[in-house]
């Protein structure tokens, strides 16, 4: 290969119009479908919740019938594990972990493509079941047997067929991108070396490998006891309903690490780059979230502490569910060193990745209370754990991925969003956000089940306040929607490295990184100047 | 004009009993040592958060106020320290050890229900709970209360609205009670806060709890397990009574156990039938078919023009009876008497226009048993 062509894209460079996104085999491009698949699928999802927070925002039923009420909240909750945060993180690890191995592109260009293909029709057929006779599932994003079994609309056999090209999806692109930071990381680059970001995602990609095949199993055993007389979950064939439940949770627990782990490496970049100061612990941070990784597999029963599980089960998994708080806890610790004796300043990326601390916290700490199994008995299935899971998954999650968009927007688009809007939109998120779900803290201890349509009147005022919570909420997206396109269009254009702690390979690149990233890889000391530990 | 009055006053009226209502903040401390045991850890893991909430939040807000860029504050290039691992890998870990310690004794006690002197059968059906007493040979559905159903939709919410059931659980007082609780369709789950008891009720299986009530009154729970359509509306009501009350209470409850079985005996107009059916149907099938006998398609099937309802008999009563594999359809064979099962199937032969015209007798029912 030339210079020349290394500083060109040469043929590589993409083709015009539609063409452009169905054929395109660019880490970058995809990256973006990614995202742009994940945004809208968090739109749909959240009108969803939209609808839920009006039902509930006063007892009676006003709006929708309870059927359709348990279709929303099942949809919502599919929607947004499988369809929003799952490919934004993986949006997110195509564009980002070439540009931080020191790659020119993914290891596997068509894998990639069909990997994301896969996705719109998968979410297709999902939202197509809306239209069906019977309507969409409406047996929660758990779908445990025998309420997705035998009691369930002809429609969940179009679910099936989804989940499983979900999983096609995700094992693909598992694969990519143990791939690309396997054999494509610049050859001076020790895996001690990769920035938190990619080793975060490297862990996660063999939870996807390992969980997903788990979900698959599952779904099939659906179908078979649904379609061809099986009974793998029906007690009169000689079935257990419970087995449903630990194949479920031995998927669903590591896909809960699935979808924090790449939001933990989020952070670990955001904090040291606006504290102007390296990351403390790096290599504490790598194995804490291997440690997580592996604990994710060994504590899915705690999900399960009121199916009829013996003592001894029990205590197993309250133990080995407790030891979680250890490496999440060096985690915490870690970032808040790193802040400590700083120079902090806070753009927006900055506030997205404190308050992602702070919030993710309690998230943390009312898992805490219900990894304790005697007191599970009463949070069990109330609002406490849909407060808690929020938290997590919304303040947690969502909001490392809002994080990272406003960090790396400008390396996407060699323009700068605008910080004075930013900013307004990460107060009205974070407090609207909360006033969201604070509340079903209390709702939840007070007694309410989550999934009702209705609900009695000790409940009304909080239902009320979290509803006005989330239609502000909810709101807050339009902004959110108009910052990205305004940066896109009339953002203006900025250095290579937009913020000046900035570390990192992909800060070397152009202001608008090139198409392919490096044409040739890195050298040895610019990997260690731009490396997180030094 | 009055129309909007009459608005306006029920919006008023909403809105007071809101106002009124009471509503907590946490978790209940309950009338069992269960209940009580799980408070106290409660609130054990809260302080413990809300202490290292304290210290950890405390850190990072003094740090977000000194050490900013605005403060002229120069970064440290400090990035490890084994001995700060360390010490936050261990003091977690003696935390978290000091935490399951209680947190297993209450577990291992509440699991051991060796020592009940009486035993409660819960069965789970959609959606609604059946209570049996196996000593006594009592046995009864409850069900949502009618003056709850009646205003879903619209009208005043009362106090209790959704929490009241037609036939409370009668327990007695200072008793240990076994709880065995199964399904028979999909997964519920038995929740009384203060009782401390919430178990799952999986169908073909029996898990079991247990409760001793230390004070009589009146305690409300619900379904804490999806299970379908109406998964909000099957309420628990337990009605705890003093020993010497609960004894008098299980002498009428046989007594009317055998007015019921006197009742299969006599034969039945039809007017008679039609009205009995039509509550048995309101109660027990309109959740599913509906009130008009339209069901939901695609989910429930309809029975205005089934052809079951509209056609041969012994099928009808064989389905009602035994109910349909593989569907939502439950066996009504144990849930309802040959009075209620002739008068339901009567009754769903002549409404919704289906028009048959045959009369059922209880009779018959016992016979095709």
């Amino acid at each position: 290969m030339t210079t020349a062509i290394a500083h060109t894209d040469g043929h590589h460079s993409p083709e015009k119009g539609l063409m452009r996104w169905i054929k395109t085999t660019n880490h970058k491009d995809i990256g973006s479908l990614y995202l742009w698949f994940a945004f809208t699928m968090v739109l749909i999802g959240g009108a969803m919740a939209m609808v839920i927070r009006m039902e509930l925002f006063q007892p009676g039923i006003q709006l929708i019938e309870p059927q359709f009420f348990n279709q929303m909240t099942t949809m919502h909750g599919l929607i947004m594990v499988f369809g929003a945060i799952m490919p934004a993180f993986v949006g997110l690890g195509n564009w980002l972990i070439p540009m931080m191995v020191g790659a020119p592109d993914m290891a596997l260009p068509r894998m990639n493509n069909w990997s994301f293909w896969i996705l719109p029709f998968a979410g297709g057929i999902l939202l197509s079941t809306f239209f069906m006779e019977g309507g969409a599932p409406a047996f929660g994003w758990t779908f445990y047997a025998p309420l997705s079994t035998t009691f369930a609309p002809d429609s969940t056999d179009f679910f099936i067929f989804a989940v499983h090209l979900l999983g096609f999806s995700s094992i693909m692109g598992a694969i990519n991108i143990i791939a690309t930071v396997l054999n494509m990381r610049a050859p001076e680059m020790k895996l001690m070396d990769m920035p938190l970001f990619v080793w975060t995602w490297l862990i996660t990609s063999f939870l996807l490998i390992g969980a997903m095949p788990v979900l698959a199993g599952a779904v099939t055993m659906m179908l078979t006891d649904r379609n061809f007389g099986t009974a793998f979950f029906d007690a009169t064939g000689g079935g257990d309903p419970v087995l449903f439940q630990h194949i479920f949770w031995f998927f669903g627990h590591p896909e809960v690490y699935i979808m924090i782990l790449p939001a933990f490496g989020v952070v670990s970049h955001i904090i040291p780059t606006f504290a102007r100061k390296p990351l403390f612990g790096y290599s504490s941070m790598v194995y804490a979230t291997a440690s997580i990784a592996f604990l994710s597999y060994i504590v899915w029963a705690h999900h399960m502490f009121l199916t009829g599980m013996p003592v001894a089960g029990e205590l197993y998994f309250m133990y080995a569910t407790m030891l979680i708080a250890v490496p999440t806890g060096v985690k915490v610790f870690n970032w808040v060193s790193t802040m400590w004796r700083g120079s902090m300043t806070f753009e927006a990326p900055m506030l997205w990745a404190i308050s992602f601390v702070f919030l993710f916290m309690i998230g943390g700490f009312s898992g805490l209370m219900l990894g304790i199994a005697p007191a599970d008995i009463q949070y069990h299935d109330t609002y406490f754990v849909v407060a808690h899971f929020h938290y997590v998954l919304v303040t947690g999650a969502l909001w490392s991925i809002i994080a990272a968009t406003f960090y790396w927007l400008p390396k996407w688009t060699g323009k700068m969003y605008n910080e004075t809007l930013a900013k307004v939109h990460f107060w009205w998120a974070v407090i609207s956000v909360n006033v969201l779900f604070f509340p079903q803290h209390f709702l939840g201890l007070a007694g309410m089940p989550r999934r009702i349509p209705d609900y009695s009147l000790q409940f009304a005022d909080f239902n009320m306040i979290s509803s006005i919570g989330g239609f502000a909420f909810g709101a807050s997206f339009i902004l959110f929607t108009y910052i990205v396109i305004d940066c896109i269009r009339n953002g203006k254009p900025t250095d290579a490295r937009p913020w000046e702690g900035a570390k990192g390979l992909e800060w070397t690149l152009e202001p608008k990184a090139q198409y392919h990233s490096f044409n040739t890889p890195p050298t040895r000391a610019l990997i260690e100047q731009e490396s997180q530990h030094s | 004009m009055s129309k909007l009055t009459s608005r306006l006053g029920g919006l008023i009226a909403t809105v007071s009993a809101n106002a009124f209502a009471e509503y907590g903040f946490n978790m209940t401390q309950g009338v069992t040592s269960i209940s009580r045991d799980i408070y106290g850890l409660h609130m054990m893991v809260f302080w413990i958060c809300v202490a290292i909430a304290i210290i950890v939040f405390g850190v990072m807000i003094y740090s977000l106020i000194v050490h900013r860029k605005s403060q002229d504050a120069v970064a440290a290039n400090f990035h490890e320290s084994t001995k700060a691992e360390l010490l936050w890998t261990g003091i977690p870990i003696i935390i978290l050890v000091l935490m399951a310690i209680p947190a297993s004794t209450v577990l291992i006690d509440l699991e051991d229900t060796s020592k009940a002197e009486m035993t409660i059968k819960i069965t789970g059906h959609q959606w609604k709970w059946q209570y049996d007493y196996p000593k006594e040979g009592i046995s009864f559905i409850s069900n949502l209360k009618q003056d709850s159903k009646d205003v879903i939709y619209s009208g005043n919410r009362y106090k209790n609205y959704l929490l009241e059931v037609d036939n409370n659980l009668v327990l007695p007082v200072d008793t240990s009670i076994r709880f065995l609780i199964t399904s028979n369709d999909v997964i519920h789950n038995w929740w009384v806060p203060d009782f401390g008891v919430k178990q799952d009720a999986n169908p073909g299986f029996i898990n079991d709890a247990w409760a001793k009530i230390d004070e009589i009154g009146t305690y409300r729970g619900q379904c804490a397990e999806l299970c379908g359509k109406d998964h909000g509306f099957m309420p628990i009501v337990v009605d705890v009574v003093s020993k010497a009350d609960y004894a008098k209470w299980v002498l009428k409850q046989q007594a009317a156990k055998a007015a019921t079985l006197a009742k299969s005996s006599k034969t039945w107009r039809e007017d008679e039938l039609i009205s009995l059916g039509q509550k048995v149907y309101n109660t027990n099938c309109s959740s599913c078919h509906g009130i008009t006998g339209k069901g939901i398609p695609g989910v429930f099937p309809a029975l205005k023009g089934s052809p079951i309802a509209t056609g041969d008999i012994k099928e009808h009563i064989s389905i009602v009876l035994h109910g349909k594999a593989g569907t939502a359809m439950a066996s009504y064979k144990n849930i309802l008497g040959d009075a209620d099962i002739a008068a339901v199937i009567t009754f769903e032969r002549s409404a919704f226009g289906n028009q048959m015209g045959d009369l059922i007798q209880p009779a018959q029912i016992k016979a095709a048993r």
